[in-house]
């Protein structure tokens, strides 16, 4: 007898253990919001102590004053070119161009960039790190591609076209009063068809950003592993004074 | 009957009645279980708040008021999971200063549970992101890049079951496809594979082999493209048949309340994001009850 009670006891249990998981947590309700974090919340005291020291550190840094600009530099105040692409091109040449050198042996034949990717003005007074921040906040590196001297004609048909200042620096391209190409030079010379040039830009055009499709054809590609805002930080330690100009590098005449 | 036989029968009715309570009550005692799940996306390095001058986001966001509403909740609800669905680096000089190191300390005090990886956490290439491994405290969950060839390999999950007042939850990681968009010298030989395809064979698994209350996916796939071969969140919601919350990134899409739609089943699906650059948190809160099985009508949802 006492036998079989205890038969039902395991039964029963196994039952209710069973039923019990088969029951356990069903779903029935579901609560969705977002909260917007805005100066309601007071900032937890352990976490701003924390940050404390390392953005004392990067403000140290970020705003020494490294050279002076007389004027605002923009890249608005040109039609064909502007003060802050010229800028920009002109670091490019002058500070990627021994690296280049030193690893290949070659010269850099000129820089094209991109408009677009002048973020920031830099307005007159004291330049710091900051500026550059401002200017360049992406990652991009200077690489220099091998080009041939027909896609360079592709590339001055682009730039005639786009109707925008995008920076050049070592060419030199002149147009006449309908806006048709007169001339177009590399340091001085008229492109050659044949011949294959160095153009240093930014490993984001040369990937196809800004649907810069000359750039697809190159026969090489060297990375100098260089990022541009970091050629500019390193320009800015040089120099005294910015004051790039609106110049006759591309230019209506 | 004798003695003997008579304390054994009663000892017997004692241990059904003492069990049959036990399990009574280990169904009725704990009937309503409440788990809170918080969320990030595309934080973006963004450790201070935005200045009161800023045209789009003035005096908003902020990694220290963040703890402080994080902390909040957490005392309301112990039970409380929080999460970041990718694009942690990237966006503030604290990124090009410190190479994420201060990201991850901070989300780590903050007791981020995990987090999935998005294509500017490639931005300091493989060798970056392994670097600041040691300051993270959380799992870094990515299902389909396969990084079985990199130096990130065995560091990443593809999933983890985190288990909370007794439910068991399933969270796995899904990443965007990087050719295109990241540098192929930053991501080496990680192998992205098919989210929709991934998604529904780990989901199956959290379900049907690891018996998980609730499965929840970190998405950096990006809310919605127009591109109908371009994978995101809402057609990864149509295809999953057990995922019951997408927590989303890469689009910085601000909602005005997370999305409801429909899953392979027809059941009802959360797609959540909550915009960009720590200017908000998002917060769902899943109500689990036991005991009223055969009458269930359901989940309600309340957005």
């Amino acid at each position: 007898m006492h036998l079989k009670i205890k038969h039902f006891v395991i039964f029963i249990t196994i039952i209710s253990f069973i039923s019990c998981k088969q029951k356990n947590s069903d779903l029935t309700k579901i609560k969705g919001k977002q909260i917007p974090i805005d100066s309601k919340h007071v900032e937890k005291v352990s976490i701003e102590e924390f940050v404390s020291p390392y953005r004392k550190r990067i403000n140290e840094v970020l705003d020494s004053t490294l050279a002076y600009a007389p004027n605002t530099i923009s890249k608005t105040d040109g039609e064909f070119n502007t003060t802050a692409g010229n800028l920009m091109a002109d670091i490019v040449l002058s500070e990627a161009n021994p690296i280049f050198k030193s690893r290949t042996g070659k010269e850099i034949d000129f820089v094209l960039l991109n408009h677009g990717g002048i973020r920031s003005i830099i307005s007159a007074g004291k330049v710091s790190a900051r500026n550059a921040f401002e200017v360049m906040p992406f990652e991009n590196n200077i690489v220099v591609a091998e080009v041939k001297g027909t896609d360079v004609e592709d590339m001055i048909v682009f730039l005639i076209k786009s109707g925008r200042a995008h920076p050049i620096a070592g060419l030199q391209i002149v147009l006449d009063k309908n806006k048709k190409l007169r001339y177009a030079k590399i340091n001085g010379r008229t492109v050659h068809p044949e011949k294959t040039y160095y153009v240093a830009t930014s490993d984001y055009l040369v990937s196809g950003g800004d649907n810069m499709g000359f750039f697809n054809n190159n026969t090489s590609v060297t990375d100098t592993d260089y990022l541009i805002r970091n050629a500019m930080i390193d320009y800015f330690k040089k120099v005294d004074t910015l004051a790039p100009k609106v110049d006759n590098r591309f230019f209506m005449n | 009957m004798d003695r003997r036989k008579f304390i054994r029968k009663t000892t017997a009715t004692g241990a059904f009645v003492g069990l049959g309570g036990l399990s009574l009550q280990s169904c009725i005692g704990e009937t309503k279980k409440h788990l809170t799940i918080l969320h990030t996306n595309d934080v973006h390095s963004h450790i201070d708040a935005f200045p009161k001058s800023h045209s789009n986001f003035p005096n908003l966001g902020g990694l220290a008021r963040r703890a402080t509403l994080v902390d909040a909740i957490r005392q309301e609800n112990p039970n409380t999971l929080l999460f970041d669905a990718g694009d942690i680096f990237q966006g503030t000089p604290y990124f090009n200063f410190y190479g994420g190191e201060l990201e991850f300390k901070l989300m780590s005090m903050l007791k981020y549970d995990a987090a999935t990886i998005g294509n500017h956490d490639f931005d300091n290439g493989l060798d970056g992101l392994y670097a600041q491994l040691p300051h993270a405290s959380f799992e870094l969950l990515s299902a389909n890049y396969d990084f079985s060839n990199t130096i990130m390999n065995g560091h990443v999950k593809p999933y983890n079951i985190y288990l909370v007042n007794g439910l068991k939850i399933g969270v796995y990681g899904l990443g965007i496809g990087l050719e295109g968009l990241v540098t192929k010298k930053l991501y080496k030989e990680t192998q992205y594979l098919d989210p929709f395809e991934i998604a529904t064979d780990i989901e199956t698994k959290l379900k049907e082999e690891e018996y998980c209350d609730l499965v929840i996916c970190l998405s950096h796939l990006g809310y919605h493209y127009k591109d109908t071969e371009r994978p995101d969140d809402l057609k990864l919601a149509k295809k999953t048949k057990y995922t019951d919350l997408i927590i989303g990134g890469h689009t910085h899409t601000f909602l005005d309340k997370p999305t409801v739609t429909k899953n392979g089943n027809g059941t009802n699906i959360l797609v959540n994001q909550v915009g960009c650059f720590g200017i908000n948190l998002g917060r769902i809160d899943f109500y689990f009850e036991s005991g009223k099985s055969k009458q269930s009508t359901g989940t309600s949802i309340i957005v």
